[in-house]
């Protein structure tokens, strides 16, 4: 009789346990990015706006699923970053944190997560070192990253014969990865680089930085910065006559809302790889079309894309798994083939790494344009086997 | 080809040059930082926003008004004077016989609140405004590619870091201004209205800030947050130079522009961190500054 009495027991506490899979029985999602400076415009608050809206169509509240999203500012400080992690874990009972542009932030996230067994979604940070050595069981890699953006924009340059290149780097871990990348593409082409220039975080200026690339001589100045060091840098560089003394910018990280600050007349010509591009298909469009009037009119940018495709993701596998559990639920979310409206259909490789199509645009001129956000014409879509890096070559130790 | 420190001398001399050009900024800058310290002993952290706010005013008329550069040059040091003045009145006003503590944490929160609305309003990307159509282009100097609105830039900030210097120091109003801030109830017994002087200064060094915003719109994006870096690099400026000290703030400007310039060249890695470094030392061996006096 005790004995049954204590299987008895055993069993309800097992369901009691199975029914407390969600942790506090609300599923806490923490957008943390840039909210105040020059890269609050790649996502912001619109990554929010992403988050919501993956919420919303994944039908949460239809299903009987409470999911709450919480946002931060880290203020591209590795430091306010990771505190704000350790306070979201800890105390705050948030599940998975997504977004994170600034790839020292990401990487410091990343380490966090890591520690504190939870889930990371990156779709902001670019450095491929997220998949590579500092890879992790807790982290998967969404939008796209360094590998991919040297190896889209890189090679189309590199191809037309361009082979000498001057690089202007952003002075930390992000602009470091891009350059390294881009740098590796150019010397297997048989091209050389000239020289390199590390500018700091949010300059104002770069005439200087630009007169030591016009110097060079290169025929290519890569920009291996983001946001806004990449709208000044272009301004600065046309104001400089630098295309017009037949040197070639290459932006090697542009997103839509860089282009729409600069305005068709300086951007046009630019050609860069992105992974999500609102007027591509009727589904983007849709999207689009939903997403703007919650963010002052603005079209959403890859890396919002990304947050609601990953977010998605995350939510399908939990719901699957009946489980928030970190490590778990990325383990899910890699073994379910990714299936969305912006990115079609992918997976998630062991490494992290989430693979997809990438498109090489280039930008409108002003007369091709037919009004705010009609900006890009696609040259080439570089099918998702080829965008990223071969898991095997990027040295993370969960590739076996 | 002859070198300098390792630099061919042409490329040399485009530093020097891109030099002169941030360091016109920093002169504008301080210049109006130093005229409002110097006759209301007020830390004006409001200045970068009031720069972007010149910024954004140009960007309005352009957008909004069809008015182009050349009359937003004019239209917006008064149009953001004017707000000055109504920030002087209302609130400034009330802190004069207070620690110098207390307008700097007024004017702080206040900056913070207008770039907070600004940012809310329009992104942090920052909005196009082209350069006006007679200064597009460029012109060959030989060693550098001179773009003639940098030109334009260094010519004109420097006529009007002059004609402040010569109207503070040099003419009557300005020996007025400077009686007022020494001795405020003598002046006012000669029947000179103090109070309103000192707001119009008040609106004047604000003035300068948003002359300066027009001027940085073409070159940097119309930014909410152009200023929000900039002030403290100018304040490091001001205190170089001697707070309060107009010809100070003039030289000072220039001249560190010209070392940051050259820093960008020899050790990039250290160009936003040289005119702190400057700063300490100078403040180790001259505490009020290069051209101040302790008073």
């Amino acid at each position: 009789m005790l004995r049954k009495l204590g299987i008895a027991a055993g069993v309800a506490m097992a369901m009691a346990s199975a029914h407390a899979q969600i942790s506090d029985g609300v599923i806490k999602i923490g957008v943390l990015n840039d909210q105040s400076s020059l890269y609050a415009d790649i996502s912001g608050q619109g990554g929010a706006v992403a988050a919501r809206m993956a919420i919303e169509d994944f039908g949460a509240a239809k299903k009987g699923m409470k999911v709450e999203v919480i946002t931060a500012d880290h203020q591209n400080k590795p430091e306010v970053g990771s505190s704000i992690a350790r306070q979201w874990y800890d105390r705050d009972g948030v599940d998975v944190i997504v977004d994170v542009p600034t790839s020292s932030v990401a990487l410091a996230i990343n380490q966090v997560t890591r520690e504190k067994n939870k889930a990371f979604l990156v779709s902001g940070a670019a450095t491929s070192d997220l998949t590579g050595k500092a890879c992790s069981p807790n982290t998967i890699h969404w939008t796209y990253d360094t590998w991919m953006l040297a190896h889209g924009t890189g090679s189309a340059i590199v191809d037309t014969g361009k082979k000498s290149w001057f690089f202007l780097t952003a002075d930390y871990a992000f602009g470091h990865a891009l350059e390294r990348d881009t740098e590796e593409v150019v010397v297997k082409a048989g091209g050389k680089v000239l020289g390199k220039v590390r500018h700091p975080l949010n300059a104002q200026d770069f005439s200087s930085f630009l007169l030591q690339a016009q110097s060079s001589k290169a025929q290519v100045i890569g920009l291996a910065n983001a946001g806004g060091d990449t709208i000044n840098s272009i301004k600065q560089a046309a104001e400089f006559g630098i295309v017009k003394g037949g040197q070639n910018l290459a932006g090697l990280l542009v997103f839509i809302s860089d282009v729409h600050a600069l305005g068709l007349p300086t951007a046009q010509g630019l050609i860069f790889t992105e992974t999500f591009y609102w007027d591509r298909d009727d589904a983007s469009r849709a999207f689009a079309k939903r997403f703007a009037p919650q963010y002052k009119g603005n079209m959403p940018t890859m890396v919002q894309a990304g947050i609601y495709s990953s977010v998605l993701h995350y939510l399908k596998a939990v719901e699957a798994l009946k489980s928030d559990d970190g490590p778990k639920v990325i383990a899910k979310m890699k073994e379910m083939p990714t299936e969305d409206p912006l990115f079609g259909k992918g997976r998630i490789r062991q490494d992290g790494r989430k693979i997809h199509d990438a498109y090489l645009v280039e930008v409108k001129k002003p007369s091709e344009s037919k009004g705010p956000w009609d900006y890009y014409k696609i040259l080439a879509t570089i099918p998702a086997d080829k965008a990223f890096r071969p898991e095997k070559e990027g040295g993370c130790p969960l590739v076996k | 080809m002859t070198e300098i420190f390792g630099i061919p001398t042409q490329a040399f001399m485009g530093q020097l040059l891109i030099g002169l050009i941030n360091g016109s900024f920093y002169a504008l800058l301080s210049l109006g930082l130093a005229v409002i310290f110097g006759l209301l002993n007020i830390i004006n952290f409001t200045h970068g926003a009031q720069y972007m706010m010149g910024a954004f005013v140009a960007w309005f008329l352009l957008n909004k008004a069809g008015v182009g550069y050349w009359w937003a040059l004019l239209i917006a040091p008064i149009v953001v004077g004017v707000f000055g003045v109504i920030i002087e009145r209302t609130m400034l006003k009330q802190l004069y016989k207070l620690d110098h503590l207390y307008g700097l944490l007024l004017t702080f929160g206040l900056a913070l609140i207008i770039q907070g609305v600004f940012r809310n309003e329009y992104g942090s990307s920052g909005l196009p405004y082209s350069i006006p159509s007679q200064l597009t282009g460029g012109q060959n100097l030989g060693f550098m590619f001179l773009p003639k609105y940098r030109g334009w830039v260094i010519i004109f900030s420097l006529i009007v870091c002059l004609s402040t210097w010569f109207v503070i120091e040099k003419t009557k109003l300005g020996s007025y201004l400077r009686a007022a801030t020494e001795n405020p109830e003598l002046v006012r017994a000669f029947g000179i209205n103090v109070p309103r002087m000192i707001t119009l200064t008040y609106g004047f060094g604000v003035g300068l800030a948003a002359l300066a915003g027009v001027m940085a719109a073409p070159i940097y994006s119309v930014n909410p947050l152009m200023g929000a870096d900039l002030i403290i690099v100018v304040f490091a400026v001001v205190v170089i130079g001697g707070m309060g000290s107009i010809m100070g703030s003039i030289v000072t400007g220039f001249g560190l522009g010209i070392i940051e310039g050259l820093t960008k060249v020899f050790y990039p890695e250290a160009s936003n961190t040289v005119i702190f470094i400057i700063m300490a030392i100078v403040l180790m061996f001259r505490p009020a500054g290069l051209f101040g006096t302790l008073r």
